[in-house]
């Protein structure tokens, strides 16, 4: 990077955040994907909207590629930048600009924390639905970029369906607002485009989102199978019954196995298959009534204990294993690569043997944890990433599995975006013309495709491009 | 124009096109392929295209060099009641692919305005949700992917057959209420619902500021019914505004809602009999075609009686449908170029966009769809329009001359 783009910056922001030594750059090289570590070329921390404007300005005058970043927590590679762009990092803008109860809307900085939204709408009755399992860090502009999910997103829908607008600075500097308080647009859709973009559209400076009151009551039950194909199959049984969960879970023996020997035990039964957590949330009294349903469908498609939290602190205990699932397997090896995908729910237990399979064929330990109510997969692969051999073997399997999804009718990813790590993966699901399409879309967003540069689309469906000579 | 009829049968062969009453030549592919082939040769051509589906919501009045309908492609191509997911057609009627999916127990929970044999195509295309909005969400949630043949010719699918999915930029957004300037959507893939145990439509009659008064209240104690609808006395053919709340789901929970309803609400409301319940939405709905103008508002509820007063200031009471719990406003009557201009422009100072749903041409041409664009909004929408449609076959009037941005 040029000093004098760094001096620039500098004059932005104040010398203090502003990041270009290589000891600096350290915390900035991964993001949650342990299997790629690019270090970019200076890290610059806005602590405004006005700063992320001047900032963005600056870039697209001096032609500069630019990665927008939030927490970092990011599974897939898309926040991580090369030594010829900036990391424009948003952790610094962490305002509640407003909290409308009535209209239920809240503004908010694209650095405030998942969690800390709904903490702060809580006192209103009010909830951020949107909740991934990394919500005690990640932040409101990062689920935008990402279109996050969550457990819960069974009943109450993805980040997309919770963004009413947006204010945004393309990558060319200039402003926008898309979208209007009431969720309508001016327009086509941008906001739906937005969501979703992976950064690659610009950068969401305000997001204004949707609220939900809190459910009156909750019921919370833990069922544990002795086949997987039987839990899969009850899954099925329980959404075509007509009932939404809010949540409906599942995680396989080697995920008990390690959630139950970490600090996290949650009182899952370790000799079961495969166990199904079921939430069900509603108005008072309907809600015992559609867990006493559910309760029959698992007992029919085979559950052998069912337990229902009879208290808060029990439902918290239930819900632990599952959210601290991924730092459980921490004592399984060092690293853990959390895979991502989607299949049509009819097809979840053909999938999940063939998942076990390639498992065994990679001399792999692959356990499973996933919103099984929306076929959304997560087969994680422990690993150590030190092992080339090992690392080349779990790049294989991630492969199969990923094309083993694809054939079932499903997709390469459900929640955490394509980035880097997937983005080999889209000819699977996308045709030439497809992708074109959608290099398209990128180019009338950011014309000279400095915007998270070489993420979600391979650069040699881009067809125009080659040709104009822009990679 | 025989040359534009005489390359249409070539391609087609007879039976695949007519002259429709204005004697313009209609063409009517049954696969996607040949869809795309007209656009391609139309795109060669600069013919201009009108699309058209069933005709009963937007009417089919551009003018153009060719007219395209979507009739032919009326397949309910696949179903999957395990995965809650069906493939179908743009041409297939809303009416036809209800009864083939409750045949399998399954939903597509949405209740668009106009009549019952509006196609697919149309109802996404122009992301005219109606009241069941509240309770399932707008158009776009039910759409889980989709195929488009773009106005110079290409084949373009987006998103997937599965509930969740990021793979990629999300381009259904942009078909999904994009009037068909993007392109014309060829076959979608539909997120159902199984069709609920139980349907209960509850109304309260009386002063319009007292019916939204108690929607608030019933906002405030978190009561969120699948609708909560306020209806013009013209829309309802009553004498009074009407407020119509709708619970589906299982037994418990319908019941359940019915009575916290009731329970908050000091207004007196009338349970409808199942056999009535149905029939009271779809008149509702129907009667959204009483007039030569459809418009929808994006206002929050809080903002409902301040807009239906400034409509009734510029336009009259008119046919309206409004999302009491939710939002949205729904208006049908008559209007001039200049007043829906002067209702944008007004709307749009308080934050509120209009959308001209239905118009005839000349109307649609000047106003435009859409407009009051914010800063930066009109030049993205026409890079957009440019790479889905670069010689703008597909006659749609997006934006008209008082667009901005």
């Amino acid at each position: 990077m040029l000093p004098a783009t760094i001096a620039s910056l500098q004059s932005i922001v104040g010398a203090r955040w502003v990041r270009h030594r290589r000891a600096e750059l350290a915390t900035y090289t991964m993001d949650g994907l342990p299997t790629r570590e690019t270090v970019p070329g200076v890290v610059v921390l806005p602590g405004s909207r006005d700063e992320v404007i001047a900032v963005v300005r600056l870039l697209a005058s001096e032609g500069v590629p630019f990665v927008a970043r939030g927490a970092g927590t990011g599974l897939s590679g898309g926040a991580l930048a090369e030594s010829d762009a900036v990391i424009i990092t948003l952790t610094r803008l962490t305002r509640i600009l407003r909290i409308d109860p009535v209209a239920r809307r809240a503004v908010v900085e694209p650095g405030v924390i998942n969690a800390r939204l709904s903490e702060a709408v809580l006192p209103f009755g009010l909830a951020y639905r949107p909740d991934p399992s990394s919500q005690s860090a990640c932040t409101v502009g990062g689920n935008v970029a990402e279109n996050a999910g969550g457990p819960h997103c069974l009943k109450y829908g993805v980040t997309t369906n919770h963004v009413a607008a947006l204010e945004v600075v393309l990558p060319d500097g200039s402003v926008t607002r898309l979208g209007s308080p009431a969720g309508e647009a001016w327009g086509p859709d941008l906001v739906g485009l937005f969501v979703g973009s992976e950064g690659m559209f610009g950068i969401a400076t305000e997001v204004t989102v949707r609220l939900e009151p809190i459910p009156a009551s909750v019921e919370t039950l833990l069922a544990d199978f002795m086949s997987v194909r039987a839990a899969g199959e009850a899954v099925s049984a329980i959404i075509a019954s007509g009932i939404v969960p809010a949540a409906l879970e599942m995680m396989d023996q080697a995920c008990v196995a390690a959630v139950e020997a970490s600090i996290y035990a949650a009182g899952y039964p370790v000799d079961a298959a495969a166990v199904l957590l079921v939430e069900l949330d509603g108005a008072g009294d309907a809600v015992a009534g559609e867990a006493e349903a559910v309760e029959a469908v698992l007992r029919r498609h085979g559950a052998r204990g069912i337990r229902r939290a009879a208290t808060p602190a029990e439902r918290a205990r239930l819900w632990q294993g599952r959210k601290k699932a991924f730092g459980a397997m921490g004592r399984i090896a060092p690293d853990l690569a959390v895979q991502d995908a989607v299949v049509p729910r009819s097809a979840l237990p053909a999938v999940l043997d063939r998942i076990a399979e390639i498992g065994v064929r990679h001399r792999l330990t692959v356990s499973n944890v996933f919103h099984a109510g929306d076929g959304n997969l997560h087969p994680n692969i422990s690993f150590d990433r030190r092992d080339a051999e090992l690392s080349e073997r779990v790049h294989d399997a991630s492969r199969e599995i990923m094309e083993a999804c694809v054939q079932a009718g499903g997709s390469i990813t459900g929640e955490h975006g394509v980035g880097s790590d997937k983005r080999d993966y889209m000819p699977l699901i996308f045709d030439a013309a497809s992708l074109d399409a959608m290099c398209a879309v990128r180019r009338v967003f950011d014309p000279e495709g400095r915007a998270n540069p070489r993420k979600v689309i391979p650069v040699h469906a881009c067809r125009e491009w080659r040709a104009g000579g822009v990679a | 124009m025989s040359d534009v009829l005489a390359r249409l049968r070539a391609l087609l062969g007879t039976a695949g096109v007519e002259r429709d009453p204005d004697g313009l030549p209609r063409a009517t592919p049954d696969s996607i392929e040949v869809l795309t082939q007209v656009c391609r040769v139309a795109h060669e051509e600069h013919w201009k295209i009108r699309l058209e589906g069933q005709g009963t919501w937007l009417a089919a009045d551009a003018p153009a060099d060719l007219a395209l309908s979507t009739r032919g492609l009326d397949r309910v191509v696949s179903v999957s009641p395990a995965d809650l997911v069906a493939t179908v057609e743009a041409g297939a009627t809303l009416e036809a692919v209800r009864r083939r999916l409750a045949d399998d127990g399954m939903w597509f929970a949405v209740d668009p305005p106009g009549r019952p044999e509006r196609t697919i195509g149309s109802i996404l295309a122009t992301a005219t949700s109606g009241p069941l909005r509240l309770g399932f969400g707008p158009i776009r949630d039910h759409v889980l992917g989709c195929t488009v043949a773009t106005g110079d010719g290409r084949v373009v699918t987006a998103g997937g057959r599965v509930v969740k999915n990021v793979a990629g930029y999300d381009l259904t957004k942009l078909q999904v209420g994009g009037f068909g300037g993007f392109g014309v959507i060829a076959e979608v893939n539909l997120r159902l619902r199984a069709l609920p145990r139980a349907d209960v439509t509850l109304v309260a009659r009386g002063p319009r500021d007292a019916l939204t008064g108690s929607a608030r209240d019933l906002a405030s104690a978190g009561i969120v019914p699948a609708a909560l609808e306020l209806l013009s006395p013209a829309l309802a053919a009553e004498a009074e505004w009407v407020l119509a709340a709708r619970f589906a789901g299982t037994d418990a929970a319908t019941q359940s809602g019915a009575r916290a309803l009731q329970g908050v609400s000091r207004l007196s409301w009338q349970v409808l009999p199942a056999e009535r319940s149905a029939g009271f939405w779809s008149v509702a709905g129907r009667a959204l075609l009483g007039g030569p103008v459809t418009l929808r508002l994006g206002v929050l509820p809080d903002g409902l009686d301040d807009t239906l007063d400034m409509l009734a200031h510029h336009l009259d009471e008119g046919l309206v449908s409004a999302g009491a719990g939710g939002g949205m406003l729904r208006w049908t009557g008559e209007a001039t170029a200049e007043r829906l201009r002067t209702i944008r422009r007004t709307t749009a100072a308080r934050e509120i966009p209009m959308t001209i749903e239905r118009a005839p041409w000349p109307l649609r041409h000047a106003v435009g769809h859409f407009g009051a664009y914010r800063e930066g909004v009109g030049r993205l929408v026409g890079g957009l329009r440019d790479s889905f449609d670069p010689g703008l076959s597909l006659q749609v009037a997006l934006e008209g001359d008082d667009a901005g941005g």
